[in-house]
Order: C-alpha cells, then structure tokens, then sequence
C-alpha cells in the first residue's frame, strides 16, 4: 500500500504547494462546507495549516473538523503533520497539538507556510519510513492500542 | 523629532477604477462577503489588537541599566529604524493598498492594518521614554536620518509605492513585512534569549505576529492578482519580485553591518534575514531562494520566536518502529477548543 495524504489548503495554498511538491498521491479537504469529500479507503497522514487565536481556540479550520467528525476518517489517520508561522509564538502549529490530543495520533512534523525544500526531503524521507514500518508492524490496519 | 518619510501624500488616484472609488463609495455589507479570507483576517486581526500599554515595560529598566552603552545605542538605533519602517506602512504603505483594494472588506481589513502600524511605531517611542534619555534617543533618530543604507531602505520602498502598478506595490509591502523588519526584530529576541529586556521582547513578539498577518494577508491578495495575469506577465513580475527582493537583500546586509559589526552579531543577523527572506517569498506564493546552510539561524533565537516549538520530538527522525496506533476518542464539533 503506497502513503496517502489528506490535506486542506486554503486559498493563500501555502499547504497545496506543499502537498504538491511533495508528490505523493494526496486528497485535498474540500473549503465549501457543502462539496462533498473523497472517499478515503485507506491508512492517511493529514496535513493541516493552523489558525489559532491567541489563547489556540480556533486552530484547527472547520473543515478539518468536519472530516474528522467522520469516525471512519479517525481510524484511517496514522499521524498528523501541522504547519503555521513560527511569528505566532507558542501557537505555532498549534493544529497538529491539538489533532494529536484529540484523536490519539502522533504529531510528525511541523513546518512554515509553503515549506523549504529541507521540509520536503524531511517530509518525503519520514512518510516513507513510517509506511515501511507499519508494513514490517503488520498494523496497516487499525487495532487500536 | 520624528521619523522622516521623504513623500507624506499618498500617490493621487491612478486609474477609473481609483477615481470610480472616490467618487461615489458603498455602505459595506459584512453579511455579503466576497472573498472569505477578508472575514478571516479581520477577524484574527482584532482578535490580536494590543497597546504598548498593555506590557509593563518598566519592569525592564534594571536591565536596561545591564547593557553596555554600545549595546544601548544599538538598541535605540535599531528601533529608531523599525519606527520608520511602521511609519511608512501606516501612512504610506496601506492607504496606497487600500486604493488597489478588489473588495469594501479587503480596504477595511487594511484601515486595521494601517492603525496598527501606528501602534507599532508609538509602542517604540513607549519603550524610549520607559527606558532612555530624551538625548540618546534624539541621537538615534539623527542617525537614522543620516545612515545612508536605513535612507536607501525607505527609498526603494517609496518608489515602488509611487508605481501605477498594484501588483509591484503588493511585492513591495509584503517585502517591508515580512523581510525588512527583520535586522530590527532579531535584537530583541537575542536579547531575550539572554534573559535581557524581556518585557520588551513581548512587546516585539505583539509586533512580530501582527507583521505575520500583516504579509500573509497582503500576499494572498498578490497571488488573487497574479492568478489572473497572462503567464508572460507572470514570468515578468516574478523576475520583478526577485530583483527587488536582491536591491532590498544588498542594502541590508549593509544596514545590517552599519549596526551590528559593532557588537559582533552581524553573522548571525545575515541568517534570521535569509530566513525571513524565504518566508516573504513564501507568502507571495514563490518558492524559497536561500538554501537551507545560510538559513541555520541560532536556535536560541528560534526559541526566543516560538518558545517550546521545538519540545515535541521529531517523530520523522526517530526509529519509526515505536509507532503504536492510538483510539480515537469521539469528537464532537463544539469539543475543539482546547
């Protein structure tokens, strides 16, 4: 099974730049609430951009929310990879703390606005090693802890 | 004494679309948003307004009386600059935006941005009488007058505020935010990194996210343009971005050396500027220039940026063969606010 990514972007696109530099296969979180998402039949890393007031409410956009209300969405996501502006101080990538906590996944990786190509061999290089391990684990599929 | 900028008027209208705007304006209607990231930033924009008033700077007097008196002419000098760059954004830099403004909420999302440029540049003279001599301060500001490289700076901003160009002006302003205030900003956080000023780094640290928004936002509005340009005038304007980006790049590293060389810091400075350099790149939606090897800027200063950004460990660089799938938990849509 090849790594797949779920990402959203919005339309600034910093994470699509991102997501498309990176080439490798990726569903884009539709920004109309009303659109309908692709289907997502397998094991996924989410990508997602942060949003946060002040105090982190509001970090993660709603559509993020919105996909991962899904339960089927939660068990496919093995990780999450946030990004944001490093200017925002401790709410820098707030997005992939609060992911993480919420849904019991690792946070892999954290990057600013578009990226550098540094982000993207790191990004390349970890999803790689973590689909070859859950292949070794036998654990593609999800069994909870 | 203040900040002097070379042209105080704003350029006059330059287009039908300009003088359509002054000739008859509409009652904007938030309810009826066009473009959904002008909500968006107004939003975290008023969420985030501050005033100087807000940080107890005094408690940084004692300090202050810690540094040494190169390193306090320095620090004046270096905010006497910041102070101009504010000072041309909120008189020049963002009226001049809001006549390009595509939307009522886009010229309205820049009248908050034009404030708080005014709040930076009065938070600085907060810190001067907090900490300074009238004396020292007046000699700062002349000498920012007379520093040859801070002039050029402020001229090659000015002149392509005056172009009849909008998509030149947008390159231009999200350069002064997301580059130029940065040989300014990296003393305070080196300072605080060492304990030093700290009241007055939170200060910048108010400074420095609105300046994120500030270019993300001016950014995004360049690339709404530029999507609708021919790709011929693509390839010119992004040459145009990149030849102005090594003009402001060349005079800043000399600025830079006019300031630090002093006290030793100039090398480092070079680095939190190509950084910063990459990131006002980013936010016009181009692609990173500087490679990562003159990027490597202190992590003490990334630190002092965003403290604990970098206490998670990074998972990509483990084993990898640690990974245990977690449950997830149920998630409601009120439940994500932590």
């Amino acid at each position: 099974m090849e790594p797949l990514l779920v990402y959203y972007s919005s339309p600034s696109l910093n994470t699509h730049r991102l997501v498309y530099r990176l080439g490798i296969e990726a569903k884009r979180i539709p920004i109309s609430m009303k659109q309908a998402m692709d289907v997502i039949d397998r094991p996924y890393v989410l990508v997602c951009p942060t949003y946060a007031d002040d105090d982190g409410s509001k970090a993660v956009p709603k559509q993020v929310i919105r996909f991962l209300n899904n339960p089927e969405h939660r068990d496919l996501m093995i990780g999450v990879i946030a990004s944001g502006n490093r200017n925002f101080g401790d709410m820098f990538a707030y997005a992939g703390t609060v992911i993480s906590k919420k849904c019991n996944v690792p946070f892999l990786y954290k990057f600013e606005l578009s990226g550098t190509s540094d982000d993207i061999v790191n990004i390349k290089m970890g999803v790689e090693k973590l689909w070859n391990s859950l292949k070794q684990n036998g654990s593609l599929t999800k069994t909870g802890t | 004494m203040s900040a002097e900028i070379k042209i105080r008027k704003a350029p006059a209208p330059s287009n039908d679309v300009a003088a359509d705007k002054i000739s008859r304006v509409k009652a904007i209607n938030w309810n009826r948003i066009e473009d959904d990231k002008d909500l968006e930033v107004w939003n975290r924009l008023t969420s985030n307004f501050w005033l100087p008033e807000k940080v107890p700077l005094s408690n940084d007097v004692q300090s202050w009386g810690s540094l040494t008196g190169d390193e306090q002419r320095l620090t004046i000098r270096v905010f006497t600059g910041l102070t101009l760059l504010d000072t041309i954004q909120n008189v020049v830099g963002a009226p001049t935006l809001m006549q390009d403004a595509i939307t009522p909420h886009e010229e309205a999302v820049l009248s908050n941005i034009a404030f708080m440029e005014a709040v930076h540049a009065r938070s600085y003279s907060s810190i001067f009488s907090t900490l300074c001599s009238m004396r020292d301060v007046d000699d700062a500001y002349l000498w920012s007058e007379e520093n040859e490289f801070m002039q050029r700076k402020s001229d090659l901003i000015m002149k392509e505020y005056k172009t009849n160009d909008p998509l030149k002006r947008k390159i231009a302003s999200v350069f002064l935010e997301s580059f130029l205030f940065y040989s300014g900003f990296y003393l305070p956080m080196h300072w605080s990194s060492r304990g030093k000023l700290t009241n007055t780094a939170d200060l910048i640290r108010l400074i420095i996210k609105d300046e994120a928004v500030h270019g993300y936002y001016i950014g995004y509005k360049f690339q709404k343009a530029f999507e609708e340009a021919t790709p011929m005038e693509q390839m010119e304007l992004k040459n145009y971005a990149v030849s102005l980006l090594m003009d402001l790049y060349d005079n800043e590293m000399k600025y830079t050396e006019s300031l630090y060389d002093a006290v030793g810091l100039t090398d480092e400075v070079r680095k939190f500027l190509h950084y910063n350099a990459n990131k006002a790149l980013m936010n016009l939606g181009f692609d990173p220039l500087f490679p990562s090897e003159i990027c490597n800027v202190s992590p003490a200063i990334m630190a002092a940026l965003s403290p604990n950004a970098d206490e998670n460990h990074d998972f990509f660089s483990g084993s990898g063969s640690s990974y245990v799938m977690g449950k997830a938990e149920e998630t409601e849509d009120e439940d994500w606010d932590f």
